[in-house]
């Protein structure tokens, strides 16, 4: 059943789906070339292809909340936490480092950072949202330390190929977003890990009484939060060839969460899927694209965000259900 | 009672959540300067009677009467408008306001259209008067004073603004035993101003104290209502925890087994504020029980060999070694298995499915390393499915929608897919129905006859007598004493239960 979760949450995905089509159907009444594709250099161009690649770096955070807001947790210091990736990342670049030196230490970095929450969550036992408002907070001061206050800017060829190379025709970051959620997907339904972060998140004392480690498994899930964010950061600091400290990342993790709610995850906990979370951010990222395409100041995009989350809230709110099972006829209501 | 009609009455009250009858027909009635004690076990009925009385739950069924009219009180505040008040265990004032802020929140005395605070200070030190709490200023801090004196402040305020029932749930589960003398001091003098009072509780020395008539409840059932004068303490035990059987039906004939190793032994093991230190001695096959009454420490004693607490005193020896349990997940690893008291919130992931439950301890042992695959979950699944009978339409289903039986069998599937040594079951059989009831006692009879070994924490007595081989009684957070053999009869348990609570009567009566 472990394998065939996948196949059984499509139905279920349903309104995920559609609100996706709907948002790129809106797209394309202001924008009728908003589907066009155009190959050039072995490289796809498009709207599209815009949408997938403006949208990786919120889809990579969202892997990692998606796990956590499952334990019934939620990380909003992955945005400070892309900064100091990216500052870390930018200033060995600046330093001439070879590429797997960066990626590896940026990596270490954000290991270390979920490692920390993970820890204040679990161990400390402080309430999520308070756990990593710390880390938020104090995120982008180190990343400024690490930056001595500057914009780090660097020229080094393989950093700048994180985001701006192709693979198969796609930008590397979508590449690396979908990869990293094919393995994180993987990796916690083809392990137990899957089931036990469901078991904490719908009920942490009785998966603690069967004998879940209800401890290492919440860390576990900030720590693939950490990653996440470490790998977002490369990718922000490779788009704009530097780091930024003040604005790199910033705000993202709300998107992230948003991403993970979109995508039908509960903030109660529970049930989780990391795909419809990447569908999640595929449509915030293509109601950004649309208003930017349509011509609409951009500050109209933050309201029109607000009122489709808002919508999508209502319809999975207890509320909602509640109607829908006093609108079905009496005989079948439980 | 048909002389003078009730001010409240409860007639026929039913409320049914998915899984469980929490009550089922129930009737209770509560005349003007009566206090009206409401007894029984946890999952008895007492908080979900009191909840659809102040608007929480709405009732399934049946009617509430108030001096005679048919109300529905929606919430607290309108059961309130009504003339219902209540008072919690846990005193649910804002301590960091004052005492007089506390007394006239959400409907302060206004001048000008501003907190007109003189006339609320006035307001307060009149009523704190009448509560014999004339020294209290009303301008300090409501935490800054003793939890009576924040108990007392909140039934001034729930009469106040109600004044016609006083429902107290629990109150003086905090206070010591001058405190209490206080409290009940406060409750007559309300009981002379003709309010009636439902007080909730299970101390029964305070109910022969304080209470005119006492309604004990059960698995959702009304056992009976009694005079507390023409009741006794045993009689009174035996509502709660027993009906009236003939021991003789009921006792196991199991052939005298030759005393086995223990596989488990608990010397001098206990933790400082929660459970005494205690001596145990668990053999294969045979079945201890636990008896006592709600908050005698019958819980708290199996949580702390679980390893939900960790023990600070004593040791625990297992196959002969000593061993510190830590957590649920070094006794799990022992082969310990926990069934706690709690279902809902403490055994079943209610959004799991019924397969996923009964994995879930099992594939924590193994860890998330180490997948069961889904065929083998379904074939555990479906095994103990048919084994224990666990009736759903298929494994699939979310454990919640199940009823308290089917929930309860599928946890025991969880620890036997454990294949554990050493079981322990904490109120096996509560707010299960009667069919499944018996289920349970058999499948704990045939477990213990394939050489498992059970401890089984149970408030029903002749439960108690039918499987276990001794007895444990609790008291006060202590072991009392062990009953053996022929000893275990319900009699001979009611009689050692109440007999601490006799021998107790006179530390708190006031």
């Amino acid at each position: 059943m472990t394998l065939a979760r996948p196949f059984r949450a499509l139905p279920a995905a349903t309104p995920q789906i559609l609100t996706f089509a709907l948002v790129l159907f809106a797209n394309w009444l202001v924008f009728p070339d908003f589907f066009d594709l155009r190959l050039q250099d072995g490289r796809l161009f498009g709207s599209l292809i815009d949408v997938l690649n403006r949208g990786a770096p919120v889809a990579i955070l969202a892997i990692g909340m998606t796990l956590v807001i499952a334990t019934k947790g939620v990380d909003l210091s992955v945005g400070a936490v892309m900064a100091i990736a990216g500052a870390v990342a930018a200033t060995l670049a600046a330093d001439g480092h070879s590429l797997p030196v960066i990626v590896l230490a940026a990596l270490a970095v954000g290991l270390a950072c979920g490692l920390w929450n993970g820890i204040l969550v679990a161990v400390l036992d402080i309430q999520p949202i308070i756990a990593t408002l710390i880390l938020m907070v104090t995120g982008r001061g180190i990343a400024q330390l690490v930056t001595e206050g500057q914009i780090v800017t660097f020229t080094h060829e393989g950093l700048i190929a994180v985001a701006g190379a192709s693979l198969l025709g796609l930008p590397m970051p979508v590449v690396i977003a979908f990869a990293l959620a094919g393995l994180a997907a993987a990796l916690v339904r083809f392990t137990a890990l899957g089931l036990l972060i469901e078991a904490i998140g719908i009920n942490r004392t009785a998966a603690t009484y069967a004998g879940v480690d209800s401890r290492s498994v919440l860390i576990a899930a900030y720590a693939v939060s950490g990653l996440g964010a470490a790998v977002a950061g490369l990718i922000a600091a490779s788009d704009i060839r530097g780091a930024d400290a003040n604005n790199a990342g910033l705000w993202l993790e709300l998107d992230a969460i948003l991403a993970v709610v979109v995508g039908g995850t509960s903030l109660f906990g529970g049930r989780f899927s990391i795909l419809l979370s990447l569908v999640g951010a595929f449509v915030i990222q293509a109601m950004n694209t649309g208003i930017l395409l349509s011509g609409y100041p951009p500050e109209m995009n933050l309201i029109v965000k607000a009122t489709v989350i808002v919508l999508i809230l209502i319809v999975q709110s207890p509320a909602a259900s509640r109607m829908k099972t006093f609108l079905r006829p009496p005989e079948s209501r439980r | 009672m048909a002389s003078d009609a009730p001010l409240l009455g409860l007639y026929g009250l039913t409320k049914t959540f998915p899984g469980v009858k929490a009550l089922d027909g129930v009737d209770f009635s509560l005349k003007a300067g009566e206090v009206h004690a409401l007894l029984g076990e946890n999952g008895a009925g007492k908080s979900t009677l009191i909840k659809v009385l102040t608007g929480v739950h709405s009732r399934d069924g049946g009617e509430i009467r108030l001096d005679g009219v048919p109300i529905h009180p929606r919430d607290a505040a309108d059961a309130q408008r009504h003339g219902i008040g209540t008072v919690y265990q846990e005193v649910n004032l804002l301590p960091n306001l004052t005492v007089a802020e506390n007394l006239s929140m959400g409907r302060e005395p206004t001048r000008f259209g501003f907190t007109d605070r003189r006339a609320m200070r006035r307001h307060a030190a009149a009523l704190l008067g009448a509560y014999g709490l004339g020294s209290v200023d009303p301008e300090s801090t409501l935490g800054e004073h003793s939890v009576a004196v924040q108990q007392i402040v909140a039934i001034a305020r729930a009469v106040d603004l109600s004044g016609k029932v006083l429902i107290l749930d629990e109150p003086t589960a905090s206070l010591d035993a001058s405190e209490v003398r206080v409290l009940f001091d406060v409750v007559r003098s309300l009981k002379a101003r003709g309010i009636g009072i439902i007080f909730v509780t299970h101390f029964l020395d305070q109910v022969f104290a304080i209470a005119d008539r006492a309604t004990v409840l059960r698995n959702g059932r009304l056992v009976g209502t009694r005079a507390t004068a023409d009741l006794d303490r045993l009689s009174l035990v035996e509502m709660m925890l027993g009906r009236e059987l003939k021991d003789e039906t009921l006792k196991r004939h199991r052939t005298q087994r030759a005393a086995a190793e223990p596989f488990a032994t608990f010397e001098g093991y206990g933790r400082r504020a929660y459970v005494q230190p205690f001596d145990l001695a668990i053999r294969p096959g045979e079945v201890v029980g636990v008896a006592g009454l709600l908050g005698s420490g019958r819980t708290e004693t199996a949580k702390l060999i679980f390893g939900v607490k960790e023990a600070d005193s004593g040791r625990a020896i297992v196959d002969g070694k000593p061993v510190r349990i830590a957590s649920p997940r070094t006794a799990a690893a022992l082969g310990f298995g926990f069934c706690p008291e709690d279902r809902k919130t403490e055994g079943i992931v209610g959004d799991l499915s019924v397969r996923e439950n009964i994995i879930l301890a099992l594939q924590a042992r193994r860890g998330w390393l180490k997948p069961l695959s889904g065929p083998e979950t379904r074939a555990i699944a479906d095994k103990f499915v048919k084994l224990l009978d666990i009736r759903t339409t298929d494994a699939e289903k979310p454990i919640r929608l199940l009823s308290g039986g089917n929930q309860q069998k599928a946890l025991l599937a969880r620890w036997l897919a454990t294949e554990p040594r050493f079981l322990i079951l904490d109120e096996p059989t509560r707010g299960i129905d009667v069919g499944a009831h018996a289920e349970i006692i058999r499948l704990i009879e045939r477990l213990c006859d394939d050489g498992l070994a059970l401890l089984v924490v149970s408030s029903e007595i002749e439960e108690i007598v039918a499987y276990a081989d001794r007895v444990v009684v609790m008291r006060d957070r202590t072991q009392t004493g062990v009953i053996e053999g022929d000893g275990v009869t319900v009699e001979g348990i009611v009689r050692a239960i109440a007999a601490e609570h006799a021998a107790r009567h006179g530390e708190v009566a006031s």
